[in-house]
């Protein structure tokens, strides 16, 4: 390696190496502090677990605050069987038990003990990675706090000597990150955790405070826990380097193709279809995806506002049949009310719907739903995590979002900058109607079509044609269809005049051609003569020769 | 709280854990015997317990800072940490006061 960079564990905890850029450091201790309840434990089970089964790395868990049984029934809900971990000695537990009541000091002491015990456990196990939860609970046990920091101080260089990488939990304090001031022995890397409830809405964030040597994430990310474990949640985890596809995929619409340059969206873009209330946005993306299954594609539906049957239903009365996708197992439906959960968990159950199916194709309808559960910029966030995810599995995600026409809408301009391609439809209220216009307000890297094309509903389904652009005007509807019917009437007149005038000249071609004819003729009969004229005269001049010549002869002249 | 041993010639049965032979556990181990000859002589039993040979003691027996001394006998158990040259409260922690009355 040209550059000596610090060495790097993997934490085994999805996303949280991401943030720092390859792991937690190796052979340190990290610190891992928070309030209560906001998952250091957790965390910190996750690293030895996924440590022993993913790395093959044992490790050592000593517990100050809960028991083995406890805690082997605590992380029993993430799916992790501590006791088999245990008899495949892979780790090692050590519950450590400081009641100050049946402690009596009395004079100098250090903590050999808990140092003969994680070496002890260390050794049994061949760990190397090792959790203290939570250190300071000694405090609470002992009184000598000076003695105590003291032993701290030489704990942690210990645990460096051993090579181990640790991970210290500390409860917060007030206005500090930890109670005792932890951070002050663990400097190297320092991750704090928070579970903070706004609106009602519970999330789970957790910030690299501080990460001694390296660069990393300095943002609030949000975290998960569920029955999968941990799931941290990096904004941009993918770092715009997704691979691209170089293959188009049809919107399942010929008319919106045909102005997508003939061959539709890019397979792996983003695209949103926004539109006033009842423009047809849904019924864009049952299209998007009714052509997904119809290649043999799977396709996922996120419904943030009607029911799956209703889709169906409804969709049925456009032509589109997504039932028989469903039951082919092509097209999965997860409806969910926005308010269901906070934003990162429904990113969580988006991220794993994903995950399980594989699909090739996903409809988000519609995503402005969920701003109700988050500000504009949170929202904004999200969609582009789930944006950078599903690009980084090339998946062609098609988001619905409404607008109220203007472009001046602000919620537009938050998300449509993360979209690859942008299809408005709107309503064009004219002569007492209104209907369905629809146009590609952008589509990166494709040559498109930049007119409105009119939008029709039919029981076949979504049908684009031209609108009549003529005269300074577009017309939809009925003026269209009037337009259309007085330019035929217009163009039939103009058709006959064309013919009778197309008459008019054969015949004057004929005439012409007759005089022509006549003149022709009359030529050839002046030549006729002329010629005859000229053979007449020729022949006199031979005979008054041949005359000369006789007279001579008979004259027996000499020559 | 405190139990006044059922007889005052119950056994006594008292371990001192150290980690080698340090300054500190020198001294506790002389303090300590002092006392029981002063107090306890002939009824005790005092067993030495090196956690650097038996490492895996310190976790079946809880202990944290060293030296610990721990009164099996008579109950309640009782753990008292330091160097023991605090005598009274090593007295007033084993309960040897009352035995004295």
């Amino acid at each position: 390696m040209a550059r000596v960079g610090l060495s790097k564990i993997r934490s085994g905890i999805s996303g949280l190496d991401e943030i720092t850029g390859g792991g937690l450091p190796h052979g340190r201790s990290t610190l891992i502090c928070g309030g209560a309840g906001s998952g250091k434990t957790m965390f910190a089970i996750t690293f030895l677990v996924e440590g022993a089964l993913t790395y093959g790395e044992p490790g050592v868990f000593m517990c100050f605050e809960e028991t083995e049984e406890e805690l082997a029934r605590n992380v029993g809900s993430l799916g992790y069987d501590l006791k088999e971990l245990i008899a495949d000695n892979k780790l090692a537990i050590d519950y450590v038990h400081i009641e100050r009541g049946e402690i009596e000091e009395t004079g100098e002491y250090d903590l050999d003990g808990l140092f003969v015990r994680l070496a002890h456990a260390i050794k049994s196990v061949g760990a190397k990675r090792v959790v203290l939860d939570t250190l300071e609970a000694l405090f609470a046990g002992l009184s000598d706090s000076g003695l105590l920091r003291a032993e701290l101080r030489r704990l942690f260089r210990w645990l460096k000597e051993q090579g181990v990488t640790a991970i210290i939990t500390a409860e917060q304090g007030e206005g500090t990150l930890t109670r005792h001031g932890l951070e002050e022995y663990v400097s190297d890397c320092v991750i704090a955790l928070d579970h903070r409830v706004v609106e009602q809405v519970a999330t789970r964030r957790l910030r690299v405070v501080k990460y001694r040597g390296t660069v990393h994430g300095t943002n609030e990310y949000p975290f998960l826990i569920d029955a999968q474990g941990i799931t941290v949640l990096p904004v941009t985890s993918v770092q715009l380097t997704h691979e691209v596809s170089s293959e188009r995929i049809t919107a399942g619409i010929a008319g919106l193709d045909a102005m997508l340059g003939g061959q539709g969206f890019w397979r792996g873009s983003s695209i949103l279809v926004s539109g006033m209330a009842g423009t047809g946005k849904t019924t864009v993306a049952a299209h998007f995806v009714d052509a997904a299954c119809r290649r043999g594609e799977r396709a996922v539906y996120f419904a943030f506002e009607e029911s799956p049957h209703q889709i169906v239903r409804n969709m049925r009365s456009v032509g589109v049949d997504l039932q028989q996708w469903v039951d082919a197992g092509l097209l999965r439906f997860s409806a969910s009310r926005p308010t269901l959960w906070g934003l990162e968990t429904h990113l969580a159950r988006m991220h794993k719907d994903v995950d399980d199916f594989a699909p090739a194709v996903v409809v988000v309808d519609p995503i402005y739903n969920l701003s109700a559960v988050g500000s504009t910029n949170e929202v904004r966030s999200m969609l582009l995590r789930l944006i950078d995810f599903l690009k980084s599995r090339q998946v062609t995600a098609m988001l619905t979002a409404y607008d109220s026409g203007s472009s001046q809408d602000p919620w537009n301009a938050e998300v449509s900058s993360l979209m690859d391609a942008w299809v408005q439809v709107q309503m064009l209220v004219s002569s007492g109607e209104r209907n369905r216009g629809l146009y590609v307000l952008k589509a990166r890297g494709i040559a498109h079509s930049h007119q409105i094309r009119e939008f029709i509903l039919s029981a076949d389904g979504i049908q684009l044609c031209d609108v009549y652009l003529g005269q300074g005007n577009v017309l939809t509807g009925s003026a269209r269809v009037a337009q259309e019917a007085r330019e035929a009437e217009i163009e039939a007149e103009r058709q006959q005049v064309i013919a009778v005038k197309q008459r008019e000249m054969e015949r004057k071609r004929h005439q012409i051609e007759a005089q022509i004819a006549a003149l022709q003729g009359d030529l050839e009969s002046q030549i006729a003569e002329t010629e005859r004229f000229i053979a007449r005269q020729r022949a006199v001049t031979d005979a008054a020769v041949m005359a000369h010549q006789k007279i001579a002869i008979s004259r027996g002249e000499d020559e | 709280m405190k139990h006044i041993p059922e007889s005052a010639d119950a056994r006594w049965n008292l371990r001192l854990y150290i980690a080698g032979k340090t300054p500190k556990s020198v001294t506790a181990l002389a303090n300590l015997k002092k006392l029981c000859e002063a107090h306890l002589a002939g009824r005790y039993t005092l067993e030495v317990v090196d956690l650097v040979e038996h490492p895996e003691l310190a976790k079946a027996d809880q202990i944290v800072a060293i030296p610990t001394l721990v009164r099996q006998l008579p109950p309640p158990l009782k753990k008292i940490i330091g160097d023991l040259s605090n005598k009274d409260r090593v007295i007033v922690g084993l309960d040897l006061d009352l035995i004295e009355s």
